[in-house]
């Protein structure tokens, strides 16, 4: 069991509000991912649930109990933070033992859960090393064994993915949705990067300012977001948002249109432009168009190869049915 | 950095200074050994010529020796095992956010500025003196007999005088040790379901060993050499009498400079002797 429910539930340090008061349902089992720009408090909402700071308002029940005085270790969370936070004196072996140490858990029981840990997380031969001896992405396991052997509630990850190069985090990316679907336990996952957000969540909360933009699936955010700021946010490369008397033609303040849903051609096109920059991926090929007339640089995904280079004028058709319109406020027009 | 050139050129340029530690440290060292194996009394006839280890045999035969060895040990171990438990505590104190945390610091590192022979007069004068002293003005305050601290306990009164010299010394260390302290560390542990005395054994302790070991070393190598506070205090009476101090009293209060010698050599080996110790004990701290 592991359903965690935030009611108006606030933080201030001293007259900055960093947090307003905000309701949020995160259920039993899923993946919830809080995304946002940094400084936007998404980690600071996670340490409020974890209980390392206190709620300026509100409160908060986990399993529909009120666990707002609740102290950290009583919440039955377990948390991985950014920095690993390993016990650097301490084997793998102690480092991974170590909740189950405090919370009394007899010997046998200890060394079943570990090698139990340690076999699911590839650890098996490093136990009786030190951190310092391990690479980054080991690191990084026995931070998540030390959370999986006390069986929590619920898992709380704090940007665990940051300090790793980028291949490695490709790999613990869908190491952790696999321990995810094995243990189908809460998992609530902090991330700045909107594509761990995209491909690990079953729901994701975009945050900005403390705020909560808008709660869904990653393709509800992705088809229908419910502002310009979640528009933006959501996608890679970034959504194109037009303003002016192009925006007009639609009876919108802003249209937006993903790079992905423009076609490109040689002539004939809605606008036209010169090719400012051309990434050639193999698969993929994006176009950063300057001089349409638009006001922005517009992004065009063009899949394979397609052959304009720098300086090359090119053609724009969006898709009709693909434009997003946002009123003055940035919210969505149906 | 590490071509064959850079490498002579920087021995080269080390080369002043090894040279003028090294005889920095042998020609004193040279000396006392000579003098160590005669019979040397300024003022009683002079050099009276080579007596091999009589000195030696004569320095710890004497009733003082052991005694003395024994005042040393207890006043080291005394001053190191109080700087290192409270100045653990005062860094932990002075490490929490605090109003005018700027000053306390500064008067806490205080002591460690004033001379020796001040703080020992200071102590003696103001605090210790059973008529004046602050300390017999408390005693007399709850209707007790003002203590007579330099001669009822002497031993207690120069440990005191001497932590209170170096505790600015270890807190300062291990303050800068703790906060070097990773706080998520501390975090992962309270969620982990580690009480607060827990946090402190299992997280900040080891995390401050190897300053703890510092320390430790740092303040060995000077305490085994005071004297200031001895001499201004207590003269070496009252069971004061450290190594250092005896070798003092037979080189100039006796005028016996081949004695005298004899027992610094005595010191020399006593000092190495508990390095090898330190360094064993708390040596692999430092390896990590």
């Amino acid at each position: 069991m592991g359903q965690i429910t935030l009611e108006k539930v606030s933080k201030t340090f001293g007259d900055v509000e960093v947090i307003p008061p905000l309701d949020l349902t995160i259920e039993n089992g899923e993946f919830t991912v809080f995304v946002g720009p940094s400084g936007c408090g998404k980690s600071t909402l996670l340490r409020l649930i974890a209980g390392l700071e206190d709620m300026s308002s509100g409160t908060l029940k986990i399993d529909g109990q009120d666990a707002t005085h609740v102290p950290p270790a009583k919440r039955g969370l377990a948390m991985v933070f950014q920095s690993y936070a390993l016990y650097p004196h301490m084997s793998v072996r102690k480092n991974i033992a170590f909740p189950m140490r405090m919370a009394g858990v007899d010997k046998a029981e200890q060394d079943r859960r570990i090698e139990q840990a340690a076999a699911a997380l590839n650890l098996t031969d490093y136990l009786e090393r030190r951190p310092g001896q391990l690479s980054g992405g080991q690191r990084q396991r026995v931070a998540i064994g030390r959370a999986i052997v006390r069986e929590p509630e619920a898992f709380l990850f704090d940007e665990p993915l940051s300090n790793l190069d980028a291949a490695l985090r490709v790999g613990m990316r869908l190491e952790i949705s696999e321990l995810h679907k094995r243990l189908e336990t809460t998992m609530i996952y902090v991330t700045h990067d909107q594509v761990e957000a995209m491909t690990m969540a079953d729901k994701i909360v975009v945050l900005r300012a403390g705020h909560i933009e808008q709660v869904g699936s990653p393709l509800e955010l992705y088809h229908k977001p419910r502002n310009s700021f979640v528009a933006g946010f959501i996608g890679s490369p970034k959504m194109n948002l037009i303003e002016g008397s192009e925006a007009a033609k639609h009876n919108a303040h802003t249209i937006g249109i993903r790079p992905e849903h423009i076609d490109v051609a040689d002539s004939g096109g809605q606008w036209q432009g010169t090719v400012a920059v051309a990434e050639h991926l193999g698969s993929d090929t994006f176009f950063h168009v300057h001089g349409t007339g638009l006001g922005e640089t517009i992004t065009v995904r063009a899949t394979g190869e397609v052959g304009f280079k720098y300086g090359d004028t090119i053609h724009l058709t969006p898709r009709a049915d693909q434009i997003h319109r946002f009123d003055a406020s940035g919210l969505r027009v149906e | 950095m590490a071509t064959q050139h850079s490498r002579s050129a920087a021995r080269m340029m080390m080369a002043p200074a090894v040279i003028l530690l090294l005889g920095w440290m042998l020609v004193p060292l040279t000396m006392t050994l000579f003098f160590s194996f005669k019979k040397y009394l300024p003022m009683r006839g002079g050099d009276l010529g080579w007596v091999g280890f009589d000195n030696y045999i004569r320095f710890v035969t004497s009733s003082a020796f052991w005694p003395s060895v024994a005042a040393t040990l207890i006043i080291v171990l005394g001053v190191l095992f109080i700087t290192v438990v409270f100045g653990v505590l005062l860094a932990i104190l002075l490490d929490q956010p605090m109003w005018g945390q700027g000053i306390v610091r500064i008067l806490v590192i205080a002591p460690f500025f004033v001379m020796p022979t001040v703080t020992a007069l200071v102590w003696k004068n103001m605090f210790m003196d059973p008529v004046n002293g602050l300390f017999a003005h408390l005693w007399q305050a709850f209707g007790l007999t003002p203590v007579e601290w330099l001669s009822q306990a002497s031993l207690g009164s120069i440990v005191m005088i001497v932590s209170w010299q170096w505790l600015p010394f270890a807190t300062l260390i291990l303050l800068t040790a703790i906060q070097s302290l990773d706080s998520e560390q501390l975090e992962a542990a309270e969620m982990d379901g580690a009480p607060p005395l827990s946090r402190f054994g299992y997280i900040t302790l080891p995390h401050l060993s190897r300053a703890i070991t510092i320390v430790v070393l740092i303040q060995t190598i000077f305490l085994l050499s005071i004297f200031a506070e001895i001499f201004v205090t207590t003269q070496g009476s009252f069971g004061t009498r450290t190594l250092t101090y005896l070798i003092y009293q037979r080189v100039l209060e006796s005028q016996n400079i081949g004695l005298g010698s004899a027992g610094g050599i005595y010191a020399v080996i006593l000092a190495n002797i508990m390095a090898v110790f330190l360094m064993r004990i708390v040596g692999k701290n430092l390896d990590a």
